[in-house]
C-alpha cells in the first residue's frame, strides 16, 4: 500500500470523526440534558405567615423535601438562620448529608434524627451526632417579604455562600 | 486448556485469545468480492448504515416516548419535538430513514432479480432477504402506531381488521377472545393494550429478529459468493491467488477491505447527501400531515392510505371483493419468496440477456409502480379499473414465470 | 465502466422520480379539492369608499347601545360588560375585545361585518333572519346619518386605536383563541392557562374551561379543534384558503370567516409555527452544515476510492 492511499483513508476517517462524530456526540449529549420544563419548574414560592413555631413544615422543591422550621425565642440563634418578616427560620434540604434519607423532627428534643443510620442534627441543621459529615444543606433562596422563593439566589443566600455556610 | 505464551503486545494478547488476525483476514482483508460490479452492489452497505441510523435515532426517541394512549401523541409532538435538545433531529432522521430504507430495499431487491442473484446456490440469500423485508414491514407498521395520530389509529384499525375472516371458534376457544381481531388488539378497538404491545414489538422483539436475520443474510453470502454484473462463474481461489501475487489487474476479485469498502463508502456518501436533504428540507412524504392530528376513534380521516412502500400490496387487496382480495393479498406477500423456484431457467445473467424474462422484469417494475400509485389514489372511477388490471397483471406475471423462463434452457 | 454506472443510476433515478411524482404531487392533486386563494381580498364583499372620521367613529362605537354594549375595548380602558363565562352563556360565543380589530382584520371585512355580520362571516347557513335565527351580533342599521359614512367612521376609529405592533401570540389569541385552544402554547379558550399550586384551583380552572367549551360546542356544533400543531397537520395553502373562506374547503362548516388581513394572517401563521413547528429555526440553521459535511465526505470518499482502485 502506497502512502497516498493511506493518506486518503486517514483524511476521510479523520474528517468524519472531527466534523461528523463530534457534532453528533454533542447532539446526543444535549438530548440527555434536563428538559426546559424541568428547569423552569425549579422555583417554588413558600408563604411563611401561617407557620407555627417549632413545628416542621415540609415543602417540595425540585422533587426534594425542604425543611422549614420557625424558631421560637428559646432556640439558639445561628448564622444559618433565614430571617423573614422579623422571624427566624431554619430552611434546608431535608435529606441527611450521610446517604440521603429524610430525617424526622422531634419538637421536644428540638432535634432532627435520621432513622437510616442514626445521624442527628440540631434545630439549626448542624450535625451533632452519628455519621453525617456536614450540616443539612441550605437551598438557594430569596426572601420576599413574608415569602421565600426557593431556587432563586437572593442576597442573603449569596452572603451565606460567601461565608461558606451554604 | 490451550497453552498460552506470554504476549509481547496487546495485539498479540488479543490474537491469542480471540484470533483477531484470522477474523480480520476472513471477514475483511481476504474476503473476496468480484471486481465486475457496479454501485448497485453497495446497497447492502447503504441498508446496514440506514439501519444503524434508525437504531441510534430510535434509542434517543425511546428515552422520551411514552407508550400511553393519553400521552403518546404529546410526548412525540411536544416533548420530543420542542423540549428535548435535538429531539426533532432524531425524529426526522427516524421518520425519513424508515421511509427511505424501503426505497433502498426495493432497489436492492430488484438488483437481485435483474442479475439473477437468487438462484443456483443463492436461494438462501434471497429467502433470508425476503424474510428481512417482511420483518422490516412489520417493524415499520408497528412504529407507525406509536405517535398515536389519526393515521396510526386508523391504519391499526384497518390492518387488524384484515384478520376478521378467521374462525371465531378458534379465537374464542384457544385464544380466549371474542375474535382473532380482538385477540390481536387485546381490546375491541385499538387502545392501550394495542399500543403497548406494538410498542414492545417495535422496540424489542422485531429489532432482535432483524439483527438475527441480518446475520443470517450475511452468512448466506459466504458459500455461493457475491454475484457479478455478468453472472459469471469463476474460481475464487485461483482469482484470490492471483490477487495475492500482486497481479491485481488480472485478478477477477478484490478484497472487501479496503478496496470494495472504498467504493461502498463513496456510494454511501452520495446517498447521505440525498438522505439529509430529505431530513432537513423535504420530509412531509415520510411524516404524513394527517398523523399530526391526534387519534380520534369517532372520526376517520377523509383519505386513508398506507405509507408508500405498502401501497402496491394494498392495491392488490383493494380492487377485489373482500375474500378474493385477501387471497390476492396473501399471494402478493409470498410471491417474491417463490421467485427462485418459479424461475425454471439455469441461466444466471442480467435480465436483458435472458429472452422473455427481460420483458417480464420491466413489466413487473412498471406494474408495481402503477400499483403503488393507484394504491394511493381514491378507489373511484378510472383509478379503480387501472388498479384492478395492474393487480391481475401482477398475479399473472408470477403464474406465467415458469413458462416464461423454461424456454431459456432450450436456446 | 463509469458510463455504464451513470446509465444505471439514470434508470434508478427515473423510476424513483416517477414513483415519487405518482404518490406525492399527483396523488395530492387527485385527493384534495383545489381551491384558489384570493390573498385576503374578500372580493365578494362590497367596497366602502368613504373617508372615515375617527372622532365621529369613536362616538358611534362607544355610544349607548352601540358596540361597547357587548364588546370590551381595553385599548381605551373600556372593560367588557361580561366575563368570558357569562358572555358565552348569554350569546353562545364570547364577543371579542376590539382593541386589536383594526390591526388584524381587513378594513373591507370590518365594514361589511358591521353592516351584516352573518353575511360577512359567511354563516348565513346557520343564521337566517328570515327563519328567525338571528346572529348574536345584530346588524348596524345606521345612526341616522349616511350609513356608509358612519361605518367608515367606526372602522377608522378601530384602526386608530389598534397597536402599531401586534405580537404573533396576541394576534392568535384575538383571532382564534376564543374558540380554539392551543395546549402547546399553554392557551385555553379563557386565555393563558395558569398554573396553580393546589389541585383544587387547577381543577376549578379546568371545570371553568370545560363549561365554556360545552357552551361553545352547543354554539358551533362541535368543539373547535386544538391548533397546537395544525401547521404540520395541514398544508400552508389549505390553512390560508381555509382561514380566508372556511366554506371553500369545508362546505357547511360552522367556522365563521375570520376576516384577517394578509398581514394579520402572517402573524397568526407565525404563532402557529412557533407552537407547531418549533424546531424550524434550528432545522434551517443546521441543515446547510450537515449537507456541507456530506458533500465534503463524498468528495473525500471519492478520492479514497480512486486511489484504491487505481491498480485494479
Amino acid at each position: 500500500m502506497s502512502n497516498r492511499r493511506d493518506f486518503m483513508g486517514i483524511a476521510l476517517g479523520g474528517f468524519t470523526a472531527l466534523a461528523g462524530g463530534i457534532p453528533a456526540l454533542y447532539a446526543m449529549k444535549r438530548s440527555w440534558d434536563p428538559l426546559p420544563s424541568v428547569k423552569a419548574a425549579g422555583f417554588t414560592e413558600v408563604d411563611l405567615t401561617t407557620i407555627p413555631e417549632n413545628e416542621l413544615m415540609t415543602e417540595k422543591w425540585r422533587g426534594k423535601p425542604i425543611f422549614i422550621l420557625k424558631k421560637s425565642a428559646d432556640m439558639p440563634q445561628d448564622p444559618r438562620d433565614v430571617i423573614a418578616g422579623g422571624a427566624r427560620y431554619h430552611v434546608s434540604i431535608g435529606l441527611c448529608t450521610h446517604l440521603g434519607c429524610i430525617p424526622a423532627y422531634f419538637p421536644g428534643e428540638k432535634k432532627f434524627k435520621c432513622a437510616c443510620h442514626g445521624g442527628e442534627f440540631d434545630a439549626s441543621g448542624k450535625n451533632t451526632f452519628g455519621p453525617p459529615p456536614k450540616p443539612l444543606v441550605i437551598p438557594p433562596f430569596k426572601v420576599d417579604g413574608n415569602k421565600i422563593v426557593l431556587g432563586e439566589a437572593g442576597p442573603e443566600y449569596l452572603e451565606m455562600q460567601k461565608s461558606g455556610i451554604a | 486448556m490451550a497453552h498460552f505464551e506470554k504476549a509481547s503486545s496487546i495485539t498479540e494478547w488479543l490474537d491469542q485469545r480471540l484470533a483477531i488476525t484470522t477474523v480480520k483476514k476472513v471477514m475483511a482483508l481476504e474476503y473476496w468480492i468480484p471486481k465486475n460490479i457496479n454501485f448497485l452492489w453497495a446497497m447492502g452497505m447503504v441498508l446496514a448504515f440506514t439501519f444503524a441510523l434508525l437504531t441510534i435515532s430510535g434509542i434517543f426517541l425511546l428515552m422520551y416516548y411514552q407508550p400511553n394512549v393519553d400521552t403518546a401523541f404529546d410526548s412525540v409532538n411536544y416533548t420530543i419535538m420542542s423540549e428535548v435538545g435535538f429531539g426533532w433531529l432524531w425524529r426526522h432522521i427516524h421518520g425519513v430513514a424508515a421511509s427511505v430504507v424501503f426505497l433502498v430495499i426495493y432497489i436492492h431487491m430488484f438488483t437481485g432479480i435483474y442479475y439473477g442473484s437468487y438462484k443456483k446456490g443463492r436461494e438462501m440469500i434471497w429467502l433470508s432477504g425476503m424474510l428481512l423485508f417482511v420483518v422490516f414491514s412489520a417493524e415499520a407498521f408497528s412504529g407507525y402506531m406509536l405517535p398515536w395520530g389519526q393515521m396510526s389509529y386508523w391504519a391499526g384499525m384497518v390492518i387488524t381488521n384484515l384478520f376478521e375472516g378467521f374462525s371465531p371458534d378458534i379465537a374464542g376457544g384457544i385464544m380466549n377472545a371474542p375474535g382473532l381481531v380482538e385477540w390481536i388488539r387485546g381490546d375491541y378497538v385499538p387502545g392501550q393494550a394495542f399500543l403497548s404491545r406494538f410498542f414492545m414489538l417495535h422496540v424489542l422483539l422485531l429489532p432482535l429478529v432483524i439483527m438475527g436475520l441480518i446475520g443470517l443474510h450475511f452468512a448466506a453470502l459466504r458459500i455461493p459468493h457475491v454475484n457479478n454484473q455478468d453472472g459469471e462463474e469463476f474460481d475464487y481461489q485461483e482469482a484470490a491467488k492471483l490477487y495475492k501475487e500482486g497481479k491485481t489487474k488480472e485478478s477477477k476479485v478484490i478484497p472487501f477491505q479496503p478496496v470494495f469498502l472504498s467504493k461502498d463508502v463513496f456510494v454511501l456518501g452520495v446517498y447521505l447527501i440525498f438522505f439529509f436533504y430529505l431530513v432537513f428540507y423535504h420530509f412531509n412524504f415520510a411524516m404524513d400531515p394527517v398523523n399530526f392530528d391526534p387519534a380520534d376513534g369517532l372520526k376517520t380521516p377523509a383519505h386513508i392510505y398506507p405509507e408508500w412502500y405498502f401501497l402496491w400490496s394494498y392495491e392488490i387487496l383493494r380492487p377485489f371483493p373482500k375474500d378474493p382480495g385477501l387471497i390476492a393479498f396473501g399471494f402478493a406477500q409470498v410471491a417474491f419468496f417463490l421467485l427462485p423456484f418459479l424461475d425454471k431457467s439455469d441461466t444466471v445473467a442480467p435480465a436483458n440477456r435472458r429472452g422473455l424474462f427481460k420483458y417480464w422484469f420491466w413489466i413487473m417494475i412498471v406494474d408495481m409502480i402503477v400499483l403503488t400509485v393507484m394504491g394511493k389514489l381514491p378507489p373511484t372511477g378510472i383509478w379503480n379499473h387501472i388498479g384492478l388490471v395492474a393487480a391481475v397483471v401482477f398475479i399473472a406475471l408470477f403464474v406465467a414465470l415458469p413458462w416464461v423462463t423454461k424456454n431459456e434452457n432450450r436456446a | 465502466m463509469m458510463k455504464n454506472e451513470l446509465k444505471i443510476l439514470g434508470v434508478v433515478v427515473v423510476f424513483t422520480a416517477i414513483l415519487y411524482w405518482g404518490v406525492e404531487p399527483f396523488a395530492h392533486t387527485q385527493m384534495h379539492k383545489h381551491v384558489d386563494g384570493e390573498h385576503f381580498a374578500y372580493s365578494d364583499l362590497k367596497e366602502n369608499t368613504k373617508q372615515g372620521n375617527v372622532e365621529n367613529g369613536k362616538t358611534l362605537v362607544m355610544g349607548a347601545g352601540a358596540c361597547t354594549g357587548c364588546h370590551g375595548i381595553e385599548a381605551v380602558a373600556h372593560k367588557a360588560p361580561m366575563d368570558a363565562a357569562t358572555a358565552v352563556s348569554a350569546y353562545g360565543v364570547n364577543p371579542p375585545d376590539l382593541s386589536t380589530a383594526g390591526g388584524l382584520y381587513s378594513e373591507k371585512f370590518l365594514a361589511n361585518l358591521i353592516e351584516n355580520p352573518a353575511h360577512a362571516l359567511k354563516v348565513e347557513h346557520k343564521f337566517d333572519a328570515a327563519k328567525g335565527k338571528m346572529h348574536p351580533m345584530p346588524a348596524f342599521y345606521g345612526a341616522g346619518g349616511d350609513k356608509a359614512q358612519e361605518i367608515a367612521d367606526m372602522v377608522a376609529f378601530l384602526k386608530s386605536i389598534a397597536p402599531k405592533e401586534i405580537s404573533p401570540k396576541d394576534a392568535y389569541m384575538d383571532a382564534c383563541g376564543r374558540c380554539h385552544a392551543n395546549r402547546y402554547g399553554k392557551l385555553d379558550q379563557l386565555g393563558q392557562t395558569p398554573t396553580f399550586k393546589s389541585e383544587t384551583d387547577t381543577l376549578k380552572h379546568k371545570v371553568a374551561v370545560l363549561e365554556y367549551q360545552d357552551k361553545l360546542k352547543a354554539y358551533m356544533g362541535k368543539l373547535p379543534p386544538d391548533l397546537s400543531i395544525i401547521i404540520r397537520a395541514r398544508s400552508e395553502h389549505f390553512l390560508e384558503t381555509f382561514v380566508e373562506n372556511p366554506q371553500s374547503q369545508l362546505e357547511g362548516t360552522s367556522m365563521p370567516r375570520v376576516g384577517l388581513s394578509a398581514q394579520g394572517f402572517e402573524k397568526v401563521k407565525a404563532y402557529l409555527t412557533q407552537t407547531g413547528d418549533p424546531s424550524k429555526p434550528a432545522r434551517e440553521a443546521i441543515g446547510p452544515w450537515v449537507l456541507l459535511f456530506t458533500l465534503v465526505f463524498t468528495v473525500l470518499a471519492y478520492l479514497w476510492k480512486k486511489s484504491m482502485w487505481k491498480d485494479h
